[in-house]
């Protein structure tokens, strides 16, 4: 092997990540379905390894989802994404951090076409002065949520509680690793690894102990399609793409899913309830159990001995359960439901072929 | 070359997303959507690439051009680093444009789309939000879903969000100040135009229809007529 020119073939595939001084946009849809995953990442980045994350209250939505699903101008959404910039230069940071993968291809795209658009750029700056009376400069750095825990991965190894091991067995455990589509297929060079052999989430999961799961559909999109899962008349456009990602990893016998995209996370967990309440099909090791799915911060959290609780694992619909307890993760059954101070919420609905706990 | 066509290189995603495609077919074999719906994504580059004014405006009358699901697939397999995905929004924003979007079932649904998510946005300050992401209308939501929708603020509280009120963390209330921003915004860069655009022609064309608001919103929603699955 050539060693230098793999080294310069992969070269353009290495993303420079800023150590300290953070400035985060939050996601729309992890807000909504998985808010203590946000929770967790910035106490991780704050407390467990000591920098600096600020997060400006002032600060919206990209407008990422309504503009994919063609309800928007593009020029609406650079300039939102122009006023981010700009509560970003006031708060005096220069390094942006999005949690939606959505947002960040969004981000990334809006850079490279005022890189190669000048007169793109000037305009949003007058729309945007016209609008909010403000002015903006561009980040230094652009991350994603995943690009910050694939930089972390060795300090969340070096303060692994339970990794990524069967405690049963003592093997890796094995993980299907997802990557949203816009993190890294419109925009590679962006990415850590590319987009068809990105390295964000596989080089996570070999830190924290676990082994990654090859199969044919590695790369198929999750289904989402904006408008093909918001509407509810092409919502089989979402379901079909999800099933066939789960029949292509079914004969690999995954015992983890992890993504990068709060979207795909959502619809790779929710479709599976879908899939076996109207086929009778799951997808775990164990019978009546879908397959985990968790998003890089969930993992992360749950490696360094976070309360999956507290985490918000009880907002999945596929039970984490089993997972749990491969890893030997120490929690309470009986709090998985209960709201603050133990208060009592009652449980979800049982479904009829797939577990909740 | 026609009007049409001309219009729609000015569009820079199209600038960007179309040199001389040499009809490999990558794009068709990789897209999510050519294989659920009757959809070929090398077809439509083929007709921009046609100029041909009539070829273009049947497109953007037809349900063709709202297949794609716009995860850019496409764009990291193609050998001549096309977007046939960037070219689908360059056709579909010449579609509301126009207004040839509501001439088909699927550019119809812009209507529910445009309501619900641009509401959102200048509503809360985000793109989905509790308020209108009901399991009614999304019963995958799950037994969980609807067991949160029950219990709202219970489950935001215990997991550390900080749902509807001010200061930050996941879901606060966007403050009033923000909110104008983003009207303000909308106003300024024509996305207010275009939802008005989208609501005006729906409004019209439900009318023709025989339909009220309510009813054609739920028919564009949740109502599948045509012959679109690739089976």
């Amino acid at each position: 092997m050539n060693y230098e020119g793999k080294k310069r073939i992969w070269s353009e595939f290495q993303k420079e990540i800023p150590d300290d001084r953070y400035f985060y946009a939050r996601s729309c849809i992890r807000q909504n379905f998985n808010p203590g995953a946000e929770q967790a990442f910035l106490d991780i980045v704050r407390n467990r390894f000591g920098k600096d994350f600020y997060e400006d209250p002032l600060h919206t939505t990209c407008g990422g989802i309504a503009y994919h699903s063609d309800t928007t101008p593009e020029e609406t959404s650079m300039t939102i994404i122009a006023r981010q910039f700009s509560l970003m230069n006031q708060a005096g940071y220069r390094n942006f951090v999005v949690s939606c993968v959505t947002s960040f291809g969004l981000h990334t795209e809006i850079l490279q076409t005022w890189e190669e658009h000048p007169e793109i750029e000037a305009k949003i700056h007058e729309l945007l002065w016209k609008a909010c009376k403000r002015e903006f400069t561009k980040p230094d750095f652009l991350m994603h949520s995943s690009d910050m825990m694939y930089h972390y991965r060795f300090l969340i190894s070096e303060q692994a509680r339970y990794p990524l091991i069967n405690v049963h067995t003592g093997e890796p455990l094995k993980v299907v690793e997802h990557i949203g589509c816009h993190y890294s297929k419109i925009f590679p060079s962006k990415s850590v690894g590319g987009a068809e052999y990105p390295r964000v989430l596989a080089g996570l999961v070999e830190a924290l102990g676990g082994s990654v799961v090859d199969y044919p559909e590695r790369r198929h999109c999750c289904g989402f399609g904006f408008r093909q899962y918001l509407v509810k008349a092409n919502r089989g456009y979402s379901l079909t793409n999800t099933y066939k990602k789960f029949e292509s990893m079914e004969p690999f016998h995954p015992d983890l899913i992890i993504t990068n995209c709060p979207g795909c996370n959502y619809f790779l967990d929710r479709w599976q309830y879908v899939i076996a309440e109207t086929s009778g099909k799951t997808y775990g090791d164990t019978p009546g159990y879908g397959i985990p799915v968790l998003s890089s911060e969930e993992v992360s959290a749950l490696v360094m001995g976070y309360d999956p609780w507290d985490l918000g694992l009880q907002m999945h619909q596929v039970a984490v359960e089993p997972l749990l307890d491969k890893m030997g993760v120490q929690y309470d059954k009986s709090r998985k439901y209960k709201g603050v101070g133990g208060k009592d919420l009652g449980i979800p609905a049982s479904p009829a072929n797939i577990r909740i706990f | 070359m026609g009007k049409i066509y001309e219009r729609l290189m000015s569009d820079v995603r199209l600038q960007e997303g179309l040199k001389a495609c040499i009809n490999c077919g990558t794009c068709t074999a990789v897209c999510p959507a050519a294989e659920f719906y009757r959809y070929n994504p090398k077809n439509i580059v083929n007709i921009v690439q046609t100029q041909d004014d009539d070829e273009i405006i049947k497109l953007l009358k037809s349900d063709t051009i709202w297949y794609c699901g716009e995860c850019m697939s496409c764009v990291t397999r193609c050998p001549r680093t096309n977007a046939p995905g960037q070219v689908i929004i360059a056709l579909r924003t010449l579609s509301v444009e126009l207004g040839y979007f509501v001439e088909s079932e699927k550019g119809r649904q812009q209507y529910a789309l445009a309501k619900v998510l641009c509401g959102n946005i200048l509503n809360y300050g985000y793109c989905v939000h509790p308020e209108t992401f009901k399991y009614a209308a999304h019963p995958e939501y799950g037994t969980v879903g609807k067991w949160i929708e029950d219990h709202l603020q219970d489950v935001y509280d215990r997991v550390g969000a900080n749902y509807g009120k001010s200061g930050p963390g996941p879901l606060r209330k966007i403050a009033p100040e923000s909110l104008e921003d983003l009207r303000k915004i909308f106003d300024v860069t024509g996305g207010s135009a275009r939802v008005e655009k989208i609501k005006a022609l729906s409004r019209k064309k439900a009318e023709e229809m025989g339909l009220s608001e309510e009813e054609y919103f739920n028919e564009v929603f949740n109502e599948t007529h045509g012959e679109h699955l690739n089976q």
